[in-house]
């Protein structure tokens, strides 16, 4: 057993986040905020770098690799804060046509929600009866949908990576944030208060990363359940947190920590949500299988 | 990224599940808590079955009678081991997981003949003398002093919490051998004799009515120099890998034991009635969550140790954090299932629940560990 990184795996992350800076970093992301357009260009880079058909077999045009790579570029996603649908793309790669190579924008219902329907090419699932919100996240359109569509594990698990990209993200720009400023002729970063909220916010990332890596490698349904529930944890409590080190600067529309905390409401409500996991988790308890 | 265990590893597993099936029922009962002298007759027994069977020291150097055994098999033996409910470590804690790993890793080959056979072969219990009572989360403002006298030092001062020092034969002992030094320099790392002269054991009742720990007055105690593990004056630096060694693996077995613990908590509620209750049914789903991700947290540390080789890192600081908040939920979330028995001392549901309180405060406060997550992994500034 080598629960790590392998080599291959650590060079495919580097690779995404080197993609992922150079055409979505901290210019594009706030151009993107304020003209929530969806990138065509980026999405089919995206889809020439094997972004979406990361898991398609070779033979089928894809790169023929596993969830634990999936969840290696999802996490970097989410850390970047990539917007799209990107999760329901990935998913049709190989049954949408264009949707591997990344021509074709793939909206899905999830849930009781659509994200990207306006933009997207073909949605999957029964929109009838759509109506818009002024969604929250403004990097994130979202439609209600009376009829709601119960989600993939997958769609699940890729989830989890995001949350956890945009925890551990959070996490460091809470540390940055505590090392550069001063108050009291010191970095806030020396006071306790604020040592043991970064400390904590570490620890939820960790905690979060093995069990999203973990379900990667068991696509085990209860360990997505898992993951879920912790990757959620820790991107939503991680952005409030990171909020409360900025400060008033925290509570800007200038500063990130909001468009963090914002995604990682709407993935939260992806699926079924935290309730649904939390009773699959708690009746396996029950079974003999888990003795 | 692997899960799967190797064929070399799964054979390990099932010789040692073949052996615990065999052994396990010939054990005598268990003795009753707070009957020390059983408790420590007991537990060395439990050890010296382990040795005879070639499952002892499974992580330590061959040069230190171990078995250089990967960390993955030393990882399925605790797992097995607690899964069958063989005995805890208990009374040989200390030497098995600090003092042992802390000699085998610093001390010099006659410290590794003398010291480490016996505890292996389960004939010598070992237990920590750091804490002192105007000492403790900040350890290296410890007082008790030690000035040599020919080949020997002679120690004054005195340990408190030390735990198991009634039944323990030797002492992993912090001295201050140079108080002209600056706080953390100046310190040194002894293997006491618990029953050399001028050594006063009180034992100290806890919370949950046990003598788990006491006080040890130490007055002009002799021990040899020859018993310094490390250079005089560098004994903070020993004591570093004590402490990684006590945060790194102790606890591994533990997480294995918590989620059975869950198990039967579930099942219990389902016989009671409290099962019915969405609200409690959810907490017990997300402790499940948490425990089997705790359990993850142990593989990934383990694959990270096979990869850097040696001494834990500081990764168990992050570990130790998490775990003792859940292990304390598990148990109110048990109390909340049981109810007003939940109130009733026979139990053990009670008695476990009482001393998981003591997880946030021993072997490093969680503000303390904390600290050590910002300050050296984060890299925060150190407080004024
Ligand atoms: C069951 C049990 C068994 C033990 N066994 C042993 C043993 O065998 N050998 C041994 O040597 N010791 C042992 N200990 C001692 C243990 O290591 C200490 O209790 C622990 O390190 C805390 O020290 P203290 O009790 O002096 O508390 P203090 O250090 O006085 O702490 C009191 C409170 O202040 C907080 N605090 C202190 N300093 C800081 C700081 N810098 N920042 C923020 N908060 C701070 C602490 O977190 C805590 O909440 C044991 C303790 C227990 C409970």
């Amino acid at each position: 057993m080598r629960f790590q990184l392998t080599e291959d795996q650590r060079a495919l992350q580097a690779g995404v986040r080197e993609l992922l800076t150079r055409r979505f970093g901290r210019e594009q992301l706030r151009a993107a905020v304020d003209a929530p357009n969806l990138d065509r260009a980026l999405w089919r880079e995206l889809g020439e770098a094997g972004f979406f058909a990361l898991r398609l077999p070779e033979a089928d045009g894809g790169v023929g690799l596993g969830l634990p790579e999936a969840v290696l570029a999802f996490e970097e996603a989410g850390r970047a804060l990539l917007p799209g649908p990107l999760v329901a793309t990935h998913l049709a790669a190989g049954e949408v046509p264009g949707a591997a190579t990344g021509e074709c924008v793939v909206a899905a219902v999830d849930g009781t929600l659509v994200e990207w329907l306006d933009e997207a090419d073909t949605v999957r699932g029964d929109v009838t009866g759509a109506v818009a919100m002024r969604s929250a996240d403004p990097l994130t359109p979202l439609h209600r949908v009376p009829r709601g569509a119960s989600a993939d594990p997958v769609a699940a698990l890729l989830t989890a990576a995001e949350q956890l990209g945009s925890a551990a993200r959070t996490c460091e720009a809470a540390v940055q944030h505590a090392r550069a400023r001063e108050q009291f002729g010191q970095p806030i970063g020396a006071f306790q208060a604020v040592k043991h909220l970064c400390a904590e916010m570490l620890v939820r990332v960790e905690v979060a990363r093995v069990a999203v890596y973990a379900a990667a490698v068991t696509a085990d349904p209860l360990d997505i359940a898992a993951a879920g529930l912790l990757a959620d944890e820790a991107a939503e409590r991680g952005a409030r947190d990171c909020l409360q080190v900025h400060g008033g600067m925290g509570f800007t529309w200038e500063s990130d920590v909001h468009l963090h905390l914002k995604r990682a409401w709407v993935r939260a409500r992806r699926g079924h949500g935290a309730a649904d996991a939390e009773e699959a988790l708690a009746e396996h308890l029950l079974s003999p299988a888990a003795r | 990224m692997d899960l799967a265990y190797t064929p070399e590893e799964e054979e390990f597993r099932a010789r040692l599940r073949e052996w615990l099936g065999k052994v396990l029922p010939t054990l005598p009962p268990k003795p009753s808590p707070d009957d020390w002298p059983a408790r420590r007759a007991y537990d060395l027994g439990w050890q010296r079955m382990l040795y005879d069977a070639g499952y002892a020291g499974l992580h330590w150097p061959v040069d230190a009678g171990g078995r250089r055994a990967t960390p993955t098999q030393h990882l399925i033996f605790l797992e097995e081991t607690e899964k069958a409910g063989a005995p805890y470590v208990g009374a040989n804690f200390v030497g098995l997981l600090h003092a042992g790993p802390t000699i085998a890793a610093e001390g010099t080959a006659e410290q590794r003949a003398r010291w480490l056979p016996p505890v292996l072969r389960g004939e010598e219990v070992w237990c920590q003398g750091f804490s002192e009572p105007d000492a403790g989360s900040d350890l290296a403002a410890l007082r008790t002093r030690a000035w040599r006298d020919g080949d020997d030092y002679v120690v004054s001062g005195s340990k408190i919490w030390t735990s198991h020092a009634e039944v323990a034969d030797w002492c992993e002992l912090l001295v201050r051998t140079d108080p002209r030094a600056p706080k953390h320099r100046g310190i040194s790392w002894l293997a006491m004799p618990m029953d050399a002269p001028g050594i006063t054991v009180r034992p100290l009742r806890t919370l949950a009515g046990s003598t788990e720990f006491a006080e040890v007055f130490l007055d002009e105690v002799r021990v040899p120099v020859a018993n310094r593990v490390g250079p005089e004056n560098d004994g903070w630096r020993v004591t570093m890998v004590t402490l990684s060694f006590e945060r790194g693996t102790a606890f591994v077995g533990e997480v294995v034991a918590c989620r059975r613990v869950l198990g039967e908590l579930a099942r219990e509620a389902r016989k009671n009635g409290r099962w019915d209750d969405p609200v409690l049914r959810r907490r017990l789903g997300r402790l499940n969550a948490e425990f089997r991700a705790l359990w993850r947290l142990t593989q990934w540390n383990v694959g990270e140790s096979e990869r850097t080789g040696g001494v834990p890192g500081i990764g168990g600081s992050v570990f130790k954090l998490r775990y003792s908040h859940a292990r304390q939920e598990l148990y109110d979330t048990a109390a909340d299932v049981l109810g007003p028995e939940s109130l009733d001392l026979s139990a053990d549901w009670t008695l476990d629940r009482l001393s998981s309180l003591s997880y946030t405060i021993a072997a490093g406060t969680s503000q303390i560990q904390r600290n050590i997550v910002a300050e050296r992994i984060l890299g925060l500034p150190k407080g004024r």
